[in-house]
């Protein structure tokens, strides 16, 4: 049914709709609205589940691993801090291979504290060993959401469901939320495989020796690997079933003459469409939105970007004294392609900061100069910093 | 031996818990009081149970893949989310309309220290959580460094003894204080030199639907510096001195103590620790860290009337002894 919804209250919806029996949450701005719907929700007695509000969110990311463990399906949400404060929890949980859902509302790390959004975050954690799939728009995050728990339990990977802080959350826009009928179809009830239970004990996170160590990473990176093709097989069902694809690994839309394009995480592909729409460029541009970060689709950004003669990466985020991150991942996929597109690297929209609506004929000014490819944040005044860091 | 008395010491080991949680061929050390606390508290708590383990000794030594000493559903997580895992799986088990019980360990580390702030969560919010604190008072598992449940003046790799110093400069935490100021419905303390006390603790709180605490003194024979076939008296007599009393608390308030009757002086229970060694030399700074030792003793008999006056005199430490199985101290 569509609806007028803030993003998180949307999400709050679709979370209640994946029937968690636990959820465990630490209030975090701009996560909190999440949380607090769902609170209500459970309140209200339009969901049923054990909403346990814990002290820390290294005890909401503990409590829904705890959860996972004793056997039902269990969600929890933060973001910035709260992520980096569960960090610990987050390589614990993929590396026990958990089937777990969160919700990351994307904002900037501390210091300077910035409340605002960026993707530093999850970026952070891209690691941890979760997969993790960012968003366009509400839509795309409460479909996600419903996707993110049923390639979970197929792969028995952890999900983190990045949307933009703000930008996502605290927006209000025309969503459907599925009905109920429709998400037990499309999701059924599960039973964890390694579920701790007095009938059949087993030990659960035991120390391992250097003999087994470097296979149990493989086995996990491999598991990541092959969840591209659950990632778009879920999509896949999710669409035949509602008629809504959320962008399987990664979408690409413009003219399809176009050998330039511009790839994105999450919502400031809709920044772009609207530059786009208002300043239209001299030549065919193509957007390219990477909804996979973990696992990298490589072999489907190679095809995505056959024929490109320059690919402009824009990012949330960035590795101080390296620069871009996913950039440099984008030039890596790259590298084994014969006669790769050129790479520019931009990090944007840092800590909230607003991405001025020209930007795509910003962007495209680059590719005036293509032997300066050097990583830079758009938009910097660098009259205002100390000589020595300009 | 008369003949009724081999029947009646049959009858009692009849009466001796059968099942085993924790099982024989797991690679403590040899006396670790550790390991034998965690067999007594399984076999206690029985088989319909689930345990979250924090990172130290007991996870390493009964864990080392793919082997497992554990005959019950058990798991390690981290080092300072023991308290959080089992909230989370209580909630589970709630949800799901179950009844198992769930079961948190963690060392003096994991309780005092780095799990100090997911165990106070666990408390507040009421999840029907044993939580157990194996309390061998310092980081055993790294190497024998001083954590916030070390007692003044021992010496631990990170609280040398030197020109400077005479061991741990603060005091041992008052855990049980802290964990009681919760208003739980029930917080204890025991030691492996009492498994019939905690036998009888360990019922007690499996039988009540709440967050239940029992920290249970346990000798590390390397870390404190004793043979491994002392760690029975050496515990014992950490009791009987008075420096760690065994203690009841409902909701707050104290509930019961067992009295030591004749306590000890504290030099009997140091003497015999390596850790103490410092203590016990030619200085006048030993000699004053002796005394501010035995005023800690001489505190708790004070605070908990550990001298037992005016109590039953059947109902005292040496009794448990003799009287496995029976009431007060069964």
């Amino acid at each position: 049914m569509l609806q007028a919804l803030e993003g998180s209250q949307a999400v709050a919806r679709a979370v209640a709709l994946c029937r968690p029996q636990v959820v465990s949450a630490y209030p975090i701005t701009p996560q909190t609205h999440i949380v607090e719907n769902i609170a209500k929700l459970v309140a209200d007695g339009q969901f049923k589940c054990e909403f346990v509000s814990v002290e820390s969110e290294f005890s909401a990311a503990s409590v829904a691993l705890g959860a996972a463990m004793a056997g039902v399906r269990a969600y929890t949400a933060s973001a910035s801090q709260g992520i980096l404060l569960m960090a610990e929890v987050l390589y614990n949980i993929a590396g026990m291979r958990v089937p777990l859902v969160m919700t990351c509302a994307n904002r900037a790390v501390s210091a300077p504290l910035s409340i605002w959004n960026d993707q530093q975050d999850s970026m952070a954690v891209r690691d941890a060993g979760w997969i993790q799939l960012y968003c366009a728009d509400n839509q795309e995050a409460v479909d996600t959401t419903m996707q993110a728990y049923l390639i979970a339990e197929r792969t028995e990977l952890p999900v983190m469901v990045c949307m933009d802080g703000f930008t996502l959350t605290h927006t209000l826009e025309v969503i459907d939320i599925p009905d109920q009928a429709q998400v037990d179809e499309f999701l059924p009830p599960y039973q964890f495989a390694r579920t701790l239970d007095p009938r059949n004990p087993i030990s659960i996170g035991t120390l391992i020796s250097p003999d087994y160590y470097s296979e149990a990473r493989h086995s996990h990176h491999q598991a990541l690997l092959n969840a591209q093709a659950e990632i778009i097989a879920v999509d896949n069902a999710w669409a035949a079933l509602t008629g809504r694809s959320s962008g399987g690994l990664l979408t690409i839309e413009g003219p399809a003459e176009a050998t330039v394009a511009i790839l994105v995480l999450g919502s400031v592909l809709g920044t772009l469409q609207a530059s786009l729409d208002e300043y239209p460029p001299a030549i065919p541009v193509k957007l390219i939105k990477l909804r996979a970060f973990r696992p990298f689709p490589a072999a489907a950004l190679r095809a995505a970007c056959a024929g490109l003669t320059d690919i402009i990466v824009l990012e949330r985020a960035l590795s101080p004294g390296s620069g871009g991150i996913v950039g440099l991942e984008v030039l890596a996929a790259l590298s084994s392609v014969s006669a790769p597109p050129r790479l520019y690297n931009f990090a944007v929209g840092l800590g909230g900061r607003d991405i001025p609506l020209d930007i795509v004929s910003r962007l495209l000014a680059a590719l005036e100069t293509p032997e300066d490819r050097t990583f830079r944040i758009i938009d910097v005044d660098i009259t205002r910093l100390p000589v020595e860091d300009r | 031996m008369t003949t009724d008395t081999l029947i009646k010491i049959t009858d009692l080991r009849q009466k001796q818990p059968r099942f085993r949680g924790l099982e024989a061929g797991h690679r403590a050390c040899l006396g670790c009081g550790e390991a034998l606390a965690a067999r007594l508290v399984t076999e206690a708590a029985g088989p319909d149970v689930m345990i979250a383990n924090a990172t130290g000794c007991l996870e390493i030594f009964t864990t080392p893949w793919p082997e497992s000493a554990w005959r019950v559903p058990w798991m390690h997580s981290l080092f300072e989310n023991a308290g959080a895992i089992a909230a989370g799986m209580e909630s589970a088990l709630k949800a799901q309309g179950k009844s198992t019980k769930v079961l948190a360990f963690g060392g003096d580390g994991g309780t005092f220290d780095i799990g100090f702030q997911a165990l106070s969560g666990m408390l507040e919010r009421g999840h029907n959580v044993l939580y157990v604190c194996f309390d061998n008072e310092a980081y055993m598992n790294t190497g024998i460094q001083r954590s916030s449940s070390t007692p003044h003046a021992a010496m631990t790799t990170t609280s040398p003894p030197g020109k400077e110093r005479m061991g741990k400069r603060h005091l041992k935490k008052d855990i049980v204080s802290i964990v009681a100021a919760h208003h739980i419905p029930y917080a204890a303390t025991s030691s492996v030199a009492y498994p019939s006390d905690i036998r009888k603790k360990i019922r007690r709180a499996m039988a009540i639907d709440g967050p239940t605490f029992l920290q249970i003194h346990c000798p590390c024979p390397l870390g404190w510096g004793h043979e491994g076939d002392e760690s029975i008296e050496i515990a014992r007599l950490a009791v009987q001195t008075g420096l760690f009393p065994l203690v009841e608390l409902e909701r707050g308030g104290l509930a019961g103590v067992m009295p030591i009757r004749h306590p000890k002086p504290v030099q009997d229970y140091l003497r015999r620790q390596q850790r103490f060694r410092h203590l016990f030399v030619d200085d006048l700074r030993a000699q004053q860290e002796l005394a501010h030792i035995q005023a800690i003793a001489d505190h708790n008999i004070e605070i908990y009337d550990l001298a037992g006056t005016g109590r039953n005199a059947q109902d005292s430490e040496g009794m448990s002894l003799v009287r496995r199985g029976g009431d007060r101290w069964a």
